[in-house]
């Protein structure tokens, strides 16, 4: 049972970080190579604060989303700001998340590319559920707001969207930082659940399998790609002798959603809508 | 020191130019990004093994096997992954997904077949080191055969594109995909021959790089660096491609030497940043911006 548990807590902690990408990439448009590094940042800023500083949990679990913000920051500013065109810019924060990585591994509070070993387990399920469900209340509520709105306008025609008034440079860049606080969250959880950190953890593989849950479930949806992801996190693990193939089926998974459904498993479809749309068709049928 | 480091540079430049051309040819035609290149270039790499440890075939077979095998691979990838989106003309970013995904495939199904061990080439490759000025610099006899063989068929290529019939029409195709085909142009055809042109010149590379460093399954990550190396020239461009990875091969060489080892890699990666933000279009390349 004990087990189970844990996959549930690691699939729910999974499930923030691809929450966060898919408000930049689902709801923005904008591709990232990247975002697994930010999970990294916010991983090892919270767990530097409670393995050397023994900073309380919940105020490291900030400070972790802070740091994920601010380094967002470094790459966004300068590559949104250049208006690259859209798969430069996933190459870029490819680039970026490399590099961050390679840092990482040479740092010496970081502990290099041995990685961080001893981190106080502080995550629980319970955290990890109510910091998911927090995490959905607020990216909706996100979404449906002013800001959320122009997201998705910048997705649909960046033109367009900018001839309505819209500052294209400062609503991604506020997309990119929100979605990466999102991440380091996920990531100081991860850190305090796994009690142990390596740089090859974040590496561009796990920014792929972020991309392959948002994709899968559908951009332009919130719960589709947390059904995806925690599909991707549970079966493997329910199909234990697959382990080796996971990987296999990720890339698979990845050019057939592209080939035969792009819009994804929800495409522009949140769960709610199937169940308001059949409390509505009741009455009349 | 100094001009051995410039020798070590340009060798490795050779390689990431025989891979960047990969990434040019492709783009040039359909404007994406082959990430799926790495894991032809990993694939070439491990055919020629196989030649070399099975059928102990000498140097010019193998690399011609690997050639051979790695083009095919690059055919059956395109008309697998990326013939359907082209078709519907999806945005360059499906086929880049795509193309992702591919590479994550083959690495891992590579993984789980062959498994995750290092492989060396047999060292006979290896030996031989000519010594230049002096004695003051050396460079091993392999570095110089790649480096000859990479300039030759990027030269090669270059004559082919600009002499013959096919490469006419892909430097047609190059500058308008409809008009080209309006004229008469087997597009299937064509795009089948720039990705196989792209597989052969990858699986060339793959055997220089795992006979100079080994053969394992994510080998393709160093490819990164090509693509670097294609955007330093100008994606697009073939003789931004060889420039390019002369450039970036000497230049992380000289981070190497006189920095340190470690930031070789933030370098690169840090350049490639400033290269997209400043001058997105690279050394030689066209205006790619995106359409309206």
């Amino acid at each position: 049972m004990n087990y189970v548990l844990s996959i549930v807590t690691l699939a729910g902690i999974n499930m923030i970080a691809v929450l966060g990408l898919s408000i930049f990439t689902g709801f923005t448009g904008l591709f990232s190579f990247g975002h697994a590094a930010l999970v990294g940042i916010g991983a090892y800023a919270s767990a530097i604060l409670t393995y050397y500083y023994f900073v309380p949990f919940p105020i490291a679990l900030l400070a972790g989303m802070a740091a994920a913000s601010l380094v967002s920051l470094v790459i966004g500013i300068p590559t949104l700001r250049a208006r690259l065109r859209s798969d430069y810019f996933a190459i870029a924060i490819l680039g970026f998340g490399e590099a961050l990585r390679v840092i990482l591994e040479n740092l010496e509070i970081t502990n290099g590319a041995r990685g961080l070993p001893g981190i106080e387990p502080f995550t629980t399920l319970p955290i990890v559920a109510g910091c998911l469900a927090l995490s959905v209340w607020v990216a909706s509520n996100f979404l449906r707001s002013r800001y959320g709105a122009a997201c998705i306008a910048v997705r649909e025609d960046p033109v367009a969207a900018e001839m309505a008034g819209i500052n294209l440079f400062r609503t991604r860049l506020l997309s990119l930082v929100v979605s990466a606080a999102f991440c380091g969250l996920s990531g100081g959880l991860l850190a305090h659940f796994l009690s142990f950190i390596q740089p090859v953890m974040f590496t561009l593989v796990q920014s792929t399998a972020l991309l392959a849950a948002v994709i899968a479930g559908g951009m332009g949806s919130l719960s589709g790609p947390l059904i995806a992801s925690f599909i991707f996190i549970a079966m493997p693990e329910a199909l234990r002798v697959a382990q080796m193939w996971r990987l296999v089926a990720y890339g698979l998974v990845l050019v057939l959603i592209m080939l035969f459904r792009p819009q994804g498993l929800m495409g522009y479809q949140e769960l709610t809508t199937f169940f308001r749309r059949s409390r509505h068709e009741r009455p009349s049928a | 020191m100094f001009l051995q480091t410039v020798v070590t540079g340009l060798s490795i430049g050779g390689i990431y130019a025989l891979m960047a051309v990969g990434y040019s040819l492709v783009f040039s035609v359909l404007s994406f990004s082959n990430f799926a290149h790495g894991a032809v270039i990993m694939l070439g790499a491990y055919i020629g093994l196989g030649l070399v440890t099975k059928l102990h075939f000498g140097l010019g077979l193998v690399v011609s096997g690997a050639m051979a095998g790695a083009g095919l691979i690059a055919i059956v990838n395109e008309k697998l992954a990326y013939s359907l989106l082209r078709k519907r003309k999806a945005p360059s970013l499906y086929l880049m997904i795509s193309a992702m995904g591919c590479a994550v495939f083959l690495e891992n199904m590579v993984y789980a077949t062959i498994g995750s061990r290092f492989y060396a080439f047999p060292a006979f490759f290896k030996q031989g080191v000519l010594c230049l000025f002096n004695g003051t610099c050396s460079i091993a006899l392999l570095d110089l055969f790649a480096f000859g063989i990479s300039i030759l068929a990027i030269l090669g290529l270059h004559l082919f594109l600009t002499h013959t019939r096919t490469g006419i029409a892909i430097r047609a195709g190059v500058s308008d995909m409809t008009m080209c085909s309006l004229m008469g142009v087997n597009l299937d055809r064509l795009i089948s021959i720039v990705f196989f042109l792209a597989g052969i010149f990858g699986g060339a590379a793959g055997v220089f790089l795992g006979i100079k460093y080994l053969v394992y399954p994510t080998m393709g990550w160093v490819t990164n660096k090509a693509y670097i190396a294609a955007v330093i020239g100008g994606l697009g461009s073939l003789p931004g491609a060889l420039l390019g990875g002369l450039i970036l091969g000497v230049l992380e060489t000289f981070v190497s030497t006189y920095v340190s080892s470690v930031m070789r890699d933030v370098f690169s990666f840090g350049l490639l940043i400033a290269l997209l933000v400043w001058r997105p279009n690279g050394l030689y390349g066209r205006d790619t911006g995106e359409k309206v």
